[in-house]
């Protein structure tokens, strides 16, 4: 039933983006009509982005693909449940960043793993990774923003999120004595 | 703006990391082939499927990325989020980087034309973080998952953090 549901709202949210696409073609071809003069720069950049991303995106995908099939999320909560300490951080921070799937996907793993008694810090900083240091976003982040910007990003990132990690689990065992 | 040489005008630079990614995944398809072929045929079927899946919302961020640096003046964009901009022009792309529910993928081109169009590297550092960290479409799904304390604390803390990275690096690069 649960899945049946899920598959409809993917199936809505496909239709109102075809919608939208649809919507700001329509407006962006008036407007290039009105305003004749701005047609090659807006159609050069976009030519210019649309084949950047072509030649990153498939084997981005492609990455995913096979981190999804070959990684089971059985392997992932197995080891993240196991360990403690600084190899829990590392270990946490390392499975979030692998190239699986979307957040909700996480969320249910998440439970199962404070279920089974892992600390809650780990599951946040597990969370944070899977969220926002994953492997393929690093890479398109590299290609679009630079090496620079991504380093920086990236450490502060892992470094604040460790700090939230030991925030949230201080505040959620005060508040439960 | 030396770095986003990757994002320039005219010509198609192919750049070491799209070349860097294409034969890691290459390489990654190739020992996946030999270890098993079944999966990894399973594989590229899921590529394929989610390529299809971002497709359109990629075609709408290129359309609004040209729309965008075709349309909106550069002076207006530094203004409201450029350099001068102060604390409530990060404030309001880090909310809306929280509310807007576009793949992170695609938020790293949209980041690039923004700098390339006159925002600043704050800003654009908060828009991306707060995206990446913050769901306000899959709240609904935490809260009943983890509680809604945790929840609540975990996206609220997160667009303070969004924030304070941001400003390093405003103030660092």
């Amino acid at each position: 039933m649960k899945e049946v549901f899920r598959e409809k709202q993917m199936k809505n949210k496909k239709s109102l983006n075809l919608i939208l696409l649809g919507i700001s073609l329509a407006i962006a071809v008036i407007l290039l009509l009105i305003f004749p003069d701005k047609q090659t720069v807006v159609t050069r950049t976009a030519w210019n982005f649309l084949v950047e991303m072509l030649q990153i995106l498939p084997a981005v995908m492609v990455l995913m693909g096979l981190f999804a099939i070959f990684v089971p999320n059985k392997l992932i909560v197995k080891y993240l449940g196991s360990s403690s300490g600084i190899k829990g951080v590392l270990l946490a921070l390392l499975i979030g960043a692998l190239p699986t799937g979307p957040l909700y996907v996480a969320f249910p793993m998440a439970s199962a793993l404070l279920k089974k008694g892992a600390r809650i810090s780990n599951i946040i900083i597990f969370l944070s990774a899977w969220a926002c240091i994953k492997i393929p976003q690093e890479l398109m982040e590299l290609q679009f923003l630079g090496a620079y910007f991504m380093a920086l990003r990236l450490s502060l990132t892992i470094l604040f999120v460790i700090a939230m990690g030991a925030i949230i689990e201080k505040i959620m065992l005060w508040s439960k004595n | 703006m030396h770095i986003y040489a990757s994002a320039q005008y005219g010509g198609y630079v192919v750049s070491t990391t799209t070349v860097f990614i294409n034969i890691l995944a290459l390489v990654a398809l190739f020992i996946a082939f030999i270890k098993d072929r079944k999966k990894t045929k399973q594989s590229l079927i899921i590529a394929l499927k989610s390529f299809i899946k971002i497709l359109p919302a990629l075609l709408l961020v290129i359309v609004f990325i040209g729309l965008f640096m075709g349309f909106v003046p550069r002076d207006q964009i530094s203004r409201i989020i450029g350099n001068q901009a102060g604390f409530w022009g990060i404030f309001i792309i880090a909310l809306f980087g929280a509310i807007s529910h576009i793949p992170s993928l695609i938020s790293f081109p949209l980041g690039a034309s923004l700098i390339e169009s006159g925002a600043s590297l704050t800003a654009v550092a908060a828009f991306i973080t707060t995206l990446t960290m913050i769901g306000i479409i899959t709240l609904p799904v935490e809260i009943k998952e983890l509680g809604k304390k945790m929840a609540l604390l975990r996206n609220g803390l997160s667009f303070l953090i969004a924030i304070t990275i941001a400003f390093i690096m405003g103030a660092i690069l």
